[in-house]
């Protein structure tokens, strides 16, 4: 069966059925991949949610296409992620050409043992085409196209807004907001805001092109090669034999010209030399800012995705970034918009994902002053280390083409239990909890694909079992409102005796206990969006009970 | 007798190559190579093993030879 041609899929508008006090728990503006994924996370929490978009269209050409691990690892609890990695380009490795030269190669995944790759490369009209059709067949989500947010009013706990539709404009209440309204967001101007940071004086051309070749599924950049002399070159493999190619062209470059076809295929031929048969498939310039807003909520409106934060190219942590400020937003909003969690959860997203952004902004901001130096100096240490690397270890940990994205720890985050006990050897509390493979029922699987969205309390047996009345104890936690899951990590020789009427999976080659630095009986508390919250060497139930209110912010003063 | 060590050293390699590019920030091009060189006496004093000095002196002579022959290829 041939794939469903996104990028001309239309959507039918649907008038608007006249409803006086229409209300809505939850309103999402924005139906891109930052939208979409945060509509199907709300949805899987079991809140209803009201999805609308000014377009009736899905992307088209050439934007997002690198999709890191952490983004795959959330499709997967969203059951999306399978379909994005059959259909994407899987790739762990890097390479960076100085002039004729390859000076170094990385591997964004050097150890096995994890479900997805470090990345795939995948068309955003694939992407949203999947997202969408998850959300379409969703019962608590409603989708409503050509339906664009143009006004906005907060009175208290409830904000209204106006939509206009092909029938005119109507309004509606909700008691969230959430704004992926992307880069030029109308809903931040609308509350009197802006994004503030760096723009980046230098263009860069997107060419996709369709071509039978044998670059390998990596990532190549070039600084200063032969066939695009004095800038860089990056080049992507995409599914459908589609390569992108990013040139870049100085800031004097003429957007226009640079994009006519004459212009554009003598650089593609350079790069593949002349016998190599392509199709254009699209072109574009695009300059780039990295910024973010001050504050990504403004009372119950929350921004997220673009609207909140932008970056350069460099590093993937455009959409990959936005996933995770879904994953982080929604199950606090679904727990807030139910009554089981305190407003006041909802001011850690706004302080876990401000401080992601910023890591974000740095990260990208440096790989962009590394490739475009500014000055004739800044160009002259840049050669150098680009030379030194070739000979010597120490520059190639300089040359930076990019540091790809990779999911923030919220090690300060107020949601935290500080540790008791020394963790040293595994990641820091904050961090994602990392993959493993496991056998549940004697079968494959892995150890994200247990975590379900709930908040998950993991106990390692590596050589006992704790007695059954502890285990009892353990288990009342399940009662929690919340929504907790309780985990026994077995070791090999104890899967036998597995008790029963609880969750358990192997750790059959041990690499949980040796991810999570787990001696036996050692305890973790993971949240639904699979950071570490809490964890101790020893399980005390009480003890985790006030981790648990901790981690939904349940004691927390508003500030 | 020291060996110069190019294995890599820095914690945090792109805050290191940060700073150094924004100490050179809105100088002219003379100022920036007068700045580099008060910094290549500071670093080769703190190192003061001049066995290691002159290994650094040899590898970053050997990466400048290799960029004329580039130029000269190419021009």
């Amino acid at each position: 069966m041939g794939d469903i041609d996104y990028q001309a899929l239309e959507f039918k508008y649907k008038p608007h059925t006249d409803q006086r006090d229409e209300h809505h728990p939850i309103t999402i503006v924005g139906a891109g991949p930052v939208g979409l994924t945060m509509a199907l996370d709300l949805a899987g929490h079991g809140a209803r949610v009201l999805l609308i978009d000014d377009d009736y269209r899905l992307s088209t050409g050439s934007r997002a296409i690198c999709f890191a691990k952490r983004t795959l690892d959330i499709w997967d609890r969203l059951g999306v992620g399978e379909r994005m990695v059959s259909k994407g380009v899987s790739w762990n490795i890097g390479r960076v050409f100085f002039r004729n030269e390859e000076v170094w190669r990385f591997d964004l995944l050097p150890e096995q043992g994890h479900r997805r790759p470090a990345f795939i490369n995948l068309q955003q009209y694939y992407c949203e085409g999947y997202l969408y059709e998850q959300a379409a067949a969703h019962p608590n989500i409603e989708l409503r196209w050509k339906n664009k947010a143009v006004g906005l009013e907060q009175r208290g706990d409830q904000v209204t807004l106006t939509v206009e539709t092909p029938d005119g404009p109507y309004t509606l209440s909700t008691d969230w907001l959430v704004a992926c309204d992307g880069a030029r967001s109308p809903l931040r101007k609308m509350l009197g805001q802006e994004s503030h940071g760096r723009i980046f004086r230098d263009r860069f051309l997107i060419a996709d092109v369709k071509m039978t070749a044998d670059f390998p599924s990596e990532r190549w950049f070039w600084f200063d090669p032969p066939f695009h002399p004095g800038q860089s070159v990056l080049l992507h493999s995409q599914p459908d034999n589609v390569w992108r190619i990013d040139f870049q062209l100085g800031w004097d470059a003429d957007p226009k010209e640079e994009t006519k076809p004459e212009k554009v295929i003598p650089r593609i031929r350079a790069l593949l030399g002349k016998d190599t048969e392509f199709e254009l498939e699209w072109v574009s310039v695009y300059t780039f800012a990295c910024e973010r807003m001050d504050k990504f909520r403004h009372g119950r409106v929350i921004f997220a995705g673009d609207s909140a934060h932008r970056v350069s190219p460099f590093g993937a942590r455009g959409a990959n970034s936005g996933v995770q400020d879904a994953d982080n937003l929604a199950w606090k909003l679904a727990l807030v918009s139910k009554g089981l969690a305190p407003d006041v959860l909802i001011d850690s997203y706004a302080r876990e994902r401000e401080q992601a952004a910023d890591e974000n902004i740095m990260h990208s901001s440096n790989s962009t002053d590394f490739i475009t130096p500014k000055s004739e100096i800044s160009l002259l240490f840049r050669n150098t280390v680009l030379r030194l690397s070739k000979e010597h270890e120490f520059a190639r940990k300089l040359v930076n083409s990019g540091r790809l994205s990779l999911p923030a720890a919220y090690t300060d985050s107020m949601l935290n239990t500080p540790d008791a006990d020394d963790f040293s050897n595994a990641p820091p509390l904050g961090a994602t909890a990392p993959d493993g493979p496991v056998t549940l029922d004697g079968e494959l699987a892995w150890w994200l694909g247990q975590l379900q969205g709930r908040f998950v309390i993991a106990l390692f047996c590596n050589t006992h079992i704790p007695d059954p009345a502890r285990l009892r104890a353990l288990q009342q936690l399940e009662q929690n409102p919340l929504g907790v899951k309780t985990i026994l990590a077995l070791s090999p020789a104890l899967a036998p005796r597995a008790p029963k009427d609880m969750h358990c999976v192997v750790d059959r080659q041990m690499t949980l206990a040796r991810r999570y630095d787990a001696r036996d009986g050692a305890c973790y508390l993971i949240r639904p969006d699979q950071h570490i919250a809490a964890r101790w060497r020893k399980l005390d139930v009480s003890s985790v009970e006030l981790a648990l209110r901790r981690a939904c912010a349940a004691d927390a003063c508003a500030a | 007798m020291g060996r110069l060590n190019t294995a890599p050293a820095f914690d945090a390699p792109d805050t290191f190559y940060e700073s150094l590019i924004e100490a050179h920030r809105d100088l002219s091009t003379a100022q920036s190579h007068a700045m580099n060189t008060a910094l290549v006496l500071l670093l080769a004093n703190h190192i003061g093993d001049l066995e290691v000095i002159s290994q650094a002196l040899a590898y970053a002579r050997a990466a400048i030879d290799d960029d004329t022959a580039h130029q000269e290829a190419t021009s």
